[in-house]
């Protein structure tokens, strides 16, 4: 006998709610397309000029990969820092995890020009090449932004495993701490370093305050600037950056690629 | 001289909970010991520790004649299998049974030859490409074991590796394990709280019991004649009489004068538990007959189907006596009828009841209640 496989339907009400949320992501997006089509002099419909002038300015390029540099060190330093202490933390003293969770939530209720004031204050007397440069100062800023978000997706990764029996089951086969982390606990927690990185690469390519007040030239400068000066072409650049943005995330997401870790008890 | 000696091991944790308290045993090469006991007796902590995944308060572990009780767990040569699914589980099982063989740096076409040896070993030749989470439980920990041994272990050890799962493939999986460990004469070491599965495949069962040993012998040994009421209690079903003694070979037990080989040379009046195997037990009807020798008279309480054998529990007034009956002759015990309950005089045997053992006679008896 053939089996026959069940048809599958989506039910009315589902897919009136997913048109609804398609509506309210997409609608503004048409807008800014619509809008940034408008020509610069006439204000009339519809032209492509204004992507032409962004993508023809050398500033345009230099400023995102100004922010796109950027992005990848906070992430970098990111994940050097938070995956081997959140590793300890689960392993070794898991009541600090609330501790550590409180801290994390401290970016969130300080507000940017207080943290701004205050690194700077900080890092005075700090060597040039670190104060004076986006790669140093704002990447130390940027690290105590990206904080909760690497931080909360870790966590969840390391909760999603059993950090306890798979570094036993590592170690009794041989293997040194550098290695268990290397060779076991990173690959299992992949998905959720992926997680951590998406939203550290759209906080830093969107982030303006700070780079605003300690007067760095980063994306969201050069968006903020365009704006002054050409309306129609500023929302090409939102768009764009929008784009790049994604491009850069289905890229780390194809840079860290492996197979689906599927963590759980048997089949 | 032994191959593994767990010597006066202790583990304290805190300043006063103490998990282990100052156990001794030692293992022979290529024997197979089981700790047995229910949770929180200390059978995990002494498997941790031999493992180096602890540290000892006290005592020490040695090996092949060496101290290893300061050596990390990644040095000591330990093959380990845990009762939770410990796979890894972005690696294929083929990769999982060749990672401590490449941590150790050993050449590729020697892994892989290895690592399909193993697999054969363990009947998953053809699930060398499945990732964990496509193998069942029970295929899972037979990686794991596959995984433990690809590293030629000195020591195996096995903490409740059949646990998680269910009845059928524990028995099987169970037989499995004895094959290798017998095929490849490996040293090990077995935790576990099921006795059926200690009794079953171990050279020699250790009964632990609040962190320390009760007794430890061959599975023979420790069915047939348990030291301690403990182990009366824990291993198999026993019929437990708190009763005296009452002359040379003889104790009494509700007023009944019962004839006991092993109460022999102990003082008139001293505090014994008469302990009674089920099977050993004889079911007779109480129907005005001539009497019958070293029974105890009662009433049929229950009867339980266990297959070839019923399980009848008899009232006998100072509680429930239990025998296991050959179920073709169950049919002519009805529930209610007067039955006398005896056993022969050379099966019994005595334990000395101490302060201590009244008390595990008593949980036994209210737990039972």
């Amino acid at each position: 006998m053939v089996a026959v496989r069940p048809r599958r339907f989506i039910a009315p009400g589902a897919v009136v709610w997913l048109l609804v949320g398609a509506a309210y992501f997409l609608i503004p997006l048409i807008a800014t397309f619509v809008f940034s089509m408008r020509h610069d002099a006439t204000g009339k419909c519809c032209t492509l000029a204004n992507y032409g002038t962004i993508l023809h300015d050398p500033a345009f390029w230099k400023n995102i990969k100004t922010s796109f540099i950027l992005s990848l060190e906070t992430i970098a330093i990111s994940l050097l820092l938070l995956v081997p202490t959140v590793y300890w933390v689960h392993l070794k003293v898991p009541r600090l995890r609330s501790v550590i969770g409180f801290l994390a939530l401290v970016p969130f209720v300080v507000p940017p020009i207080i943290l701004v004031v205050g690194l700077l204050d900080f890092y005075k007397g700090t060597p040039h090449w670190f104060y004076a440069e986006p790669y140093g100062f704002l990447v130390a800023a940027y690290v105590i932004l990206a904080f909760p978000y690497v931080y909360f997706a870790l966590d969840a990764g390391f909760r999603a495993i059993d950090v306890h029996t798979l570094t036993e089951a590592a170690h009794s086969l041989g293997a040194s701490w550098p290695v268990t982390l290397v060779r076991v606990i990173v690959p299992n927690i992949k998905t959720a370093a992926m997680a951590g990185s998406f939203l550290t690469l759209a906080i830093v390519m969107g982030e303006f305050t700070i780079a605003s007040l300690s007067a760095f030239h980063t994306f969201p400068i050069y968006i903020q600037q365009v704006n002054q000066d050409k309306l129609y072409a500023a929302s090409a650049v939102s768009l764009l950056s929008f784009v790049i943005t994604w491009a850069a995330m289905v890229a780390l997401l194809f840079a860290g690629r492996g197979r689906q870790v599927q963590v759980g008890g048997a089949r | 001289m032994a191959y593994v000696e767990l010597e006066e091991l202790r583990r304290v944790f805190g300043t006063d909970v103490v998990a282990l308290d100052g156990i001794t045993i030692s293992l022979e090469a290529g024997e197979f010991v089981s700790l047995l006991g229910p949770s929180g007796c200390g059978k995990t902590t002494a498997l941790r520790l031999v493992a180096g995944f602890d540290r000892p308060t006290s005592g020490r572990v040695v090996v092949d004649g060496k101290d290893v009780t300061d050596v990390p767990p990644n040095r000591r040569d330990m093959g380990m299998v845990f009762q939770a699914y410990s796979l890894f589980p972005n690696l294929t099982a083929e990769k999982n049974v060749e990672f401590g063989l490449r941590v150790r740096g050993q050449p590729r076409a020697e892994r892989r030859r290895r690592v399909r040896e193993l697999l054969e070993l363990v009947g998953l030749g053809h699930a060398a490409e499945r990732y964990p989470h496509q193998l069942s439980g029970g295929m899972q920990q037979r990686v794991a074991l596959a995984r433990a041994l690809a590293i030629e272990p000195r020591v195996l050890l096995l903490d409740e590796p059949l646990s998680a799962l269910d009845a059928k493939v524990r028995v099987q999986l169970r037989e499995e394990i004895r094959r290798i460990q017998l095929e490849l004469g490996i040293t090990t070491i077995y935790v576990t709280h099921d006795q059926e599965e200690a009794l079953s495949i171990s050279d020699r069962v250790a009964v632990m019991y609040r962190g320390r040993i009760e007794q430890i012998g061959t599975p023979a040994e420790m069915y047939g004649a348990p030291q301690t009421p403990f182990v009366a209690e824990f291993i198999g079903t026993m019929n437990r009489l708190p009763s005296t003694v009452a002359g040379e070979g003889w104790v009494e037990h509700g007023g009944t004068r019962l004839r006991v080989d092993a109460a022999a040379g102990r003082e008139p009046g001293t505090r014994v538990l008469l302990l009674v195997r089920p099977e050993t037990m004889e079911l007779a009807p109480a129907d005005g007959a001539a009497p019958v020798e070293n029974a105890l008279a009662g009433t049929i309480v229950t009867h339980t189907f266990l297959g070839a054998a019923t399980r009848i529990r008899v009232d006998v007034g100072e509680g429930e006596i239990t025998a296991d009956v050959p179920t073709a002759r169950a049919g002519q015990f009805a529930v209610g009828a007067r039955v006398h309950a005896s056993f022969p005089p050379a099966t019994a045997r005595v334990i000395e009841l101490g302060e201590d053992a009244e008390a595990i006679v008593a949980a036994a008896q209210s737990d039972e209640g």
